[in-house]
């Protein structure tokens, strides 16, 4: 393995993949900042659990993106040679890890997420993929109910938590439409049969999500203008810092391993 | 020179073995279940050289996987059936309602409560307040246990503590 930049034949199957792909894989990053910060020993190992959940998944995800991209790359390669452009995750998934409330708020987010999206996945074209949702869909179950929990302990905890899962909802809300922006590559996606439109997961989503912020006491924001576009590969400015991280050694290194 | 029959009972002859091998192939995170126990050897057939095994992984981020399946490939090798050519599927995906009887006695004696109830029921329940299901502690049996942590030291497993007897143990998550 060379250390130099790949590019990746963007179709739009290869993209649809990818962006799964890579909000897993950057979201488990994310998670596994936590390890050895969280604020207690338990959640530290629930969300390097997590972690690790998501991590698998990307792993499976980036090699069927690899197939389907036909250059020959495999996961490692696309994790760790792509620069931020050809990187499709959403927005949501590359925001720093902030508190721990702003940690839990974003899992529960994209678990409900991930749960909509993986249960879709199962009448997939692409027997591969509905083969990894398929187990991605029970993960994905015991991961939302463990952040929703924590939403509503903290909703319904002290003056202190229920300040700090507000702050992080007014941060996080306007990043969630982009989980549910409809465009070319998620409709030809769809007409192929390979998963759904995206679109279609924001009224079961909001469902969930208004219940869940009903338990914990807090309301949905109001919706705003603003449109994160990462999936689209354009980032918000903190994309280059978690792939310098999780790219340094690969590309100091080229191809080390241990 | 062998006739067709004979090939076929030499071939199942030697899944048969196979199987047997298998029974002894321990997963390294959870040592007192062989990989049969866990349910996750799907099928074993004869090939002209050796023999084709197709496992089912159970966490996608499991890091035993990779360890299970080299540890299969050398067992089959070690008792002269190799090559073994592994492939892994996922669908279906694996549950821990796969988990053989003997499989959840051999939990239990090693300390960890086994997986209650049937978990494809389970999955089909809204995901928000679900009453926790009531685990039993493997030491003395008694029902009134507390959840510590839903996450434990591997992904496959959750911790428990036994109020009865108070010794901490840990529950294989039903997934």
């Amino acid at each position: 393995m060379t250390n130099s930049s790949i590019q990746v034949e963007q179709t739009p199957s290869v993209q649809y993949v990818l962006r799964i792909g890579d909000t897993a894989l950057i979201h488990g990053q994310r998670l596994a900042e936590w390890c050895g910060h969280a604020p207690i020993v338990e959640e530290d190992i629930a969300l390097t659990n997590v972690a690790l959940d998501h991590i698998g998944q990307a792993r499976a995800l980036l090699t069927r993106a690899g197939q389907l991209e036909g250059s020959g790359y495999d996961e490692d390669q696309l994790a760790f040679l792509r620069d931020e452009r050809d990187y499709r995750n959403v927005a949501l998934a590359e925001l720093p890890r902030g508190d721990f409330a702003f940690t839990v708020l974003r899992c529960a987010m994209l678990a409900t997420w991930f749960r909509l999206l993986w249960e879709r996945l199962h009448d997939s074209s692409d027997a591969e993929l509905a083969g990894i949702a398929d187990k991605a869909v029970k993960e994905a179950r015991y991961h939302q109910r463990h952040a929703a929990d924590w939403v509503v302990r903290l909703g319904d905890g002290t003056d202190e938590s229920r300040a700090r899962i507000e702050t992080a909802l007014q941060q996080l809300w306007r990043y969630t439409p982009e989980l549910f922006e409809a465009d070319a590559v998620d409709e030809q996606a769809s007409a192929a049969g390979l998963g759904p439109r995206w679109e279609t997961l924001r009224e079961p989503w909001l469902a969930e999500m208004r219940a869940l912020l009903g338990d914990a006491g807090l309301a949905a924001p109001a919706d705003s203008a603003f449109r994160s576009s990462a999936k689209t590969g354009v980032h918000t400015e903190h994309m280059g810092y978690v792939l310098a991280d999780l790219q340094y050694l690969q590309r100091a290194f080229p191809g080390g391993a241990w | 020179m062998m006739n067709a029959a004979m090939r076929v009972s030499a071939d199942e002859q030697r899944v048969v073995r196979a199987w047997e091998v298998l029974q002894t192939v321990l997963d390294p995170e959870v040592p007192a279940l062989s990989v049969c126990d866990l349910g996750i050897v799907r099928e074993v057939s004869a090939q002209e050289r050796g023999l084709a095994i197709v496992l089912t992984p159970t966490y996608s981020g499991c890091p035993a996987t990779e360890v299970i399946e080299q540890s299969v490939a050398e067992a089959i090798e070690l008792a002269g059936l190799g090559p073994a050519q592994i492939t892994l599927r996922r669908a279906p995906a694996w549950t821990t309602d796969w988990i053989s009887e003997d499989g959840k006695r051999k939990l239990r004696e090693y300390g960890i409560a086994p997986p209650t109830g049937n978990a494809a029921a389970m999955q089909a329940q809204p995901i928000r307040i679900v009453p926790r299901q009531s685990v039993e502690c493997p030491r003395c049996g008694s029902a009134k246990t507390e959840r510590l942590s839903a996450f434990g030291s591997t992904a496959c497993k959750s911790l428990y503590r036994c109020i009865a007897c108070r010794e901490p143990f840990e529950y294989f998550k039903p997934i």
